[in-house]
């Protein structure tokens, strides 16, 4: 019965979906005031009703309810209680609901969150998300359902993939869709502003905080995504330019590059058809996503769905919304003004080159991440597309990138003088510079690469630092968007230091251990004092007791298991880690290998600077929030002041 | 129109198109250089019996080489469909049954060999006896060394071996009656017509 409520609320929810896209944008048209105010209310009810069958789904899982094919196939009696919850998403169809729940509130945020907003801005926005849910909620429907029932009805579950048992992906996948489907709020608005032709500085102002909030979350998602696999997959890596990995980094190119240029769009007026593509791009992006992951059509560790049905469903859907997307850019972008002038140093050059550089190597990523299907396409042969020629062509991209965000930030608008800006940036250049020049020697050898790495670190770093110094000497109120934009780019400082730290200094030993033997990493020394069975509430693991020395003192024990669980005969691993503020100590363990004593293979890493990757990504992701929370984008509607300006630079 | 403003549209149909080419083709078929070579030869023990088994002994027959494990998950799903192909057709398939033993049979310490073998037999005969037997025979590749010489990549696998012992065609992953129908049953024609 409950599984029927679920699927009946997300057929109710489909057909307002369906009227949210039709009705409200056609009063828009016809400038029919009751039309465009259903535009409201069909959307909170769409979101209760989504809520509804996600709930429907959610209770299935906790009652365990074999009967439900998709319940049956994630999940199991033995499975912990919280990770029965997060089965809900732990697959294909549920991911979707999951996806179309977000979409759906965020939708819901919209309309509540959009009082100073015109109606007909507002019907428009609404009406364009409505017409993205139906594509969802449809594919749910023809190709996905999740309360597709079983029978005969199995007595137990075939139980969670045992990777996605873990804190860290529980909320992984939710996050990383908050951030894909918030793209879909500024794509909304670029719609929107398209249609009617409004592409102004009051668009640009009502998109940012809705922008820098959904690059927030994508920041955060795929930040923990990063986190797990660093310590879940057990190879110590934290990026793999593994396609869904691209998919996710896409998206936030774009979005970054996004952020950037409505800011001067909203200040100046410039940029609006770039900025407009760039919000349909980074929507696309989040699409593409989407269907790479969904349709299997690239190969990867992630995309657990190959059914051709689904690849051509979402196929069609990509080529519609993005088909038609560009269409309307390409109709109505050739009619809009261009905006003040800018000289060849001012703020608004620097943050072109931003965006051209993200778009770059976004272009970059899209095309490593699809070559090999281009290649197999053309029936030119199979290949694969790994790191090397990622950070080949990613590395130098991010040297100029990290390089004019500092004289971005300071530079003034419309014309910046280059001598003031030397003058200005001279003693933070120097220090930067000696940094490089000293630092690696303190942490072992030094290389070119190292020092570039610690010289733009330090330069954004130092960039930021002096920048709100200066500003906190001079009075007045200082807005949330200064001090998040700071907070994001000493985040970005802290990881890129962090990614150098790592790259340049990591130690890797592996080892054949048995029990009482060491390895040492200097200074530390790792010592395999005990080897136990232990059992979980799903699982059975052989878990390692390793020490580690440090001047012959046991500074930590670190207990790596190595765990099978009952359903699945793939045996999972679980490193330890013992995290400090400057390195990690990294554990992981393999296979009992053959001998007469017994002995275990052993992955033994000294990680400098990890915990900083996520220091900065943090950084970041609250540096987005504060930006996105400043009083100002709060404020009432566009105060006459700034449409005069507007007037002004427009026709100047 | 202003032609720039179409760029992106013109570069975005492109992308359409390699995608939906892109989803005709499988990107776990991994083309085996092994095709259309002598399929290497072994001698291994087997499932049932003392004389080991080597391809050559299938000289002049059609045959299918089949690569699974009892602890192999996508094998068990296939398993039926070999159960009704080899009661259907007269072409033997030969079972590689592939390191049956692993690491966490040995959490209690090292196993010899001849306990190894033992144990495989056990666990193997068991699981056919239950779940059907499609295999003429099956041979045991405990330390896998004819896995590497078949480039096994993944369990389950199976190899089309035609009368002069050439490898003819390579699946890797689990058969599917569509694969079958459409794509193995001819080949089988015409390597045994040839």
């Amino acid at each position: 019965m409950i599984p029927e409520l679920g699927q009946f609320a997300l057929i109710l929810a489909t057909m307002l979906a369906l009227l949210l896209g039709i009705l409200p944008m056609w009063g828009a048209v016809n400038r029919n005031i009751v039309w465009q105010s259903l535009a409201r209310p069909a959307a909170f009810l769409q979101f209760a009703l989504v809520v509804l069958s996600f709930a429907c789904l959610a209770a299935s899982f906790l009652s365990n309810d074999f009967s439900v094919k998709y319940v049956a196939e994630h999940s199991n009696r033995l499975l912990p209680r919280a990770y029965q919850f997060a089965a809900v998403w732990g697959g294909h169809e549920g991911s979707l609901l999951l996806w179309v729940l977000m979409l759906t509130g965020w939708t819901a945020a919209v309309a509540l969150f959009s009082q100073s907003l015109p109606l007909n801005m507002v019907a428009r926005v609404l009406g364009v998300l409505g017409l993205v849910a139906v594509g969802f909620m449809a594919f749910i429907l023809i190709t996905s359902n999740p309360f597709d029932r079983l029978f005969p009805i199995p007595a137990d579950g075939r139980d969670l993939n045992p990777l996605l048992q873990d804190p860290g992906l529980v909320i992984h996948p939710p996050m990383l869709y908050m951030g894909y489907v918030g793209m879909s709020v500024a794509f909304a608005f670029a719609i929107a502003a398209l249609i009617s032709g409004r592409l102004d500085a009051a668009w640009a102002r009502w998109s940012r905080p809705w922008t820098v909030i959904a690059w927030s979350f994508l920041t955060f998602g795929i930040g923990l995504g990063s986190w797990w696999a660093y310590y879940e997959l057990g190879w110590g890596g934290w990026w793999f330019w593994d396609p869904v990995e691209n998919a996710s980094l896409m998206p936030w190119l774009v979005g970054t590059a996004l952020i950037h240029s409505l800011m001067v769009t909203e200040k100046r007026g410039s940029f609006k058809a770039w900025t407009v593509l760039l919000a349909i791009a980074a929507f696309s992006l989040s699409l593409l996503g989407t269907f790479l992951v969904r349709s299997g059509v690239l190969t990867s560790v992630h995309a657990f769905a190959t059914d051709p049905a689904r690849g051509i469903f979402v196929l069609c859907f990509l080529a519609i919304v993005i088909g038609a997307s560009l269409t309307l850019f390409a109709w109505r972008a050739p009619a809009v003004t261009l905006g003040g002038s800018m000289g060849l140093v001012s703020r608004e050059s620097f943050l072109l080159l931003n965006s051209v550089l993200l778009v770059v190597a976004t272009g970059a990523v899209l095309l490593g991440t699809l070559y090999p299907l281009i290649i197999d396409a053309l029936n030119l042969g199979k290949l694969s597309v790994g790191p090397p020629y990622f950070n080949l062509v990613f590395a130098p991209l991010m040297v100029p990138l990290l390089f004019v965000l500092v004289p971005g930030t300071v530079a003034h608008w419309r014309e910046a003088r280059l001598n003031d800006m030397v003058l200005r940036l001279r003693w933070i250049a120097l220090a930067a510079f000696l940094l490089a020049i000293g630092l690696p020697f303190l942490f072992g050898e030094w290389s070119a690469g190292t020092a570039l790495g610690v010289f733009l670190g330090m330069w954004v770093a130092l960039g930021s630092l002096q920048h709100v110094v200066e500003r906190i000497r001079k009075p007045g109120r200082i807005g949330g968007s200064f001090w998040g934009m700071h907070l994001a780019h000493f985040g970005m400082a802290v990881l890129v230091l962090g990614i150098t730290g790592v790259k340049s200094f990591e130690v890797e030993r592996d080892v054949r251990m048995a029990l009482g033997d060491t390895v040492t990493i200097a200074p530390y020394t790792f010592r395999l004092a005990d080897m136990v069975d232990v059992k979980g509430p799903n699982y059975k693991a052989m878990q390692a007791h390793v020490e580690v020395l440090k001047n012959d003192q046991v500074i930590e024990v670190l207990y790596p298991e190595k765990r099978r669980y009952f359903s699945s005969a793939m045996p999972m691993t679980e490193a330890a880690i013992d995290s400090g503020v400057l390195r990690d100590l990294y554990v992981s363990l393999g296979d009992p290998l053959p001998g007469d004593t017994p002995s275990w293979s052993m992955r033994v890493y000294y990680k400098p600077f990890v915990p900083w990757l996520w220091a900065g990504v943090l950084m970041m992701v609250f540096g987005g929030v504060l930006a996105a929370l400043d009083r100002r984008y709060r404020r009432g509607s566009v105060s006459p002041l700034q449409t005069a300006g507007e007037a002004l630079s427009s026709a100047s | 129109m202003n032609k720039k403003f179409l760029i992106p549209l013109g570069l975005f149909a492109a992308l359409v198109v390699f995608l939906a080419v892109g989803l005709t083709r499988d990107p776990r078929e991994i083309p085996s250089p092994l095709v259309g070579k002598a399929a290497p030869d072994f001698s291994l023990p087997v499932l049932a019996g003392d004389k080991p088994f080597s391809p050559a002994d299938m000289n002049g027959k059609v045959w299918l080489f089949n690569v699974w494990a009892t602890w192999c998950v996508a094998c068990r799903e296939e398993h039926p469909l070999l159960v009704e192909f080899s009661k259907n057709s007269k072409v033997p398939v030969v079972g590689l049954s592939y390191k049956e033993i692993q690491p966490q049979d040995m959490a209690n310490g090292p196993m010899k060999d001849a306990e190894k073998l033992q144990l495989a037999r056990e666990r193997s005969l068991r699981f056919l006896q239950r779940q059907g037997n499609p295999y003429s025979l099956s041979v045991l590749d405990l330390d896998g060394r004819v896995g590497i010489d078949y480039g096994v990549y993944g369990v389950p696998e199976t190899y089309l071996i035609d009368k002069q012992g050439v490898i003819r065609y390579k699946r890797i992953g689990p058969l599917t009656p569509q694969l079958l129908q459409d794509t193995l049953l001819p080949l089988i024609q015409k390597w045994e017509a040839s």
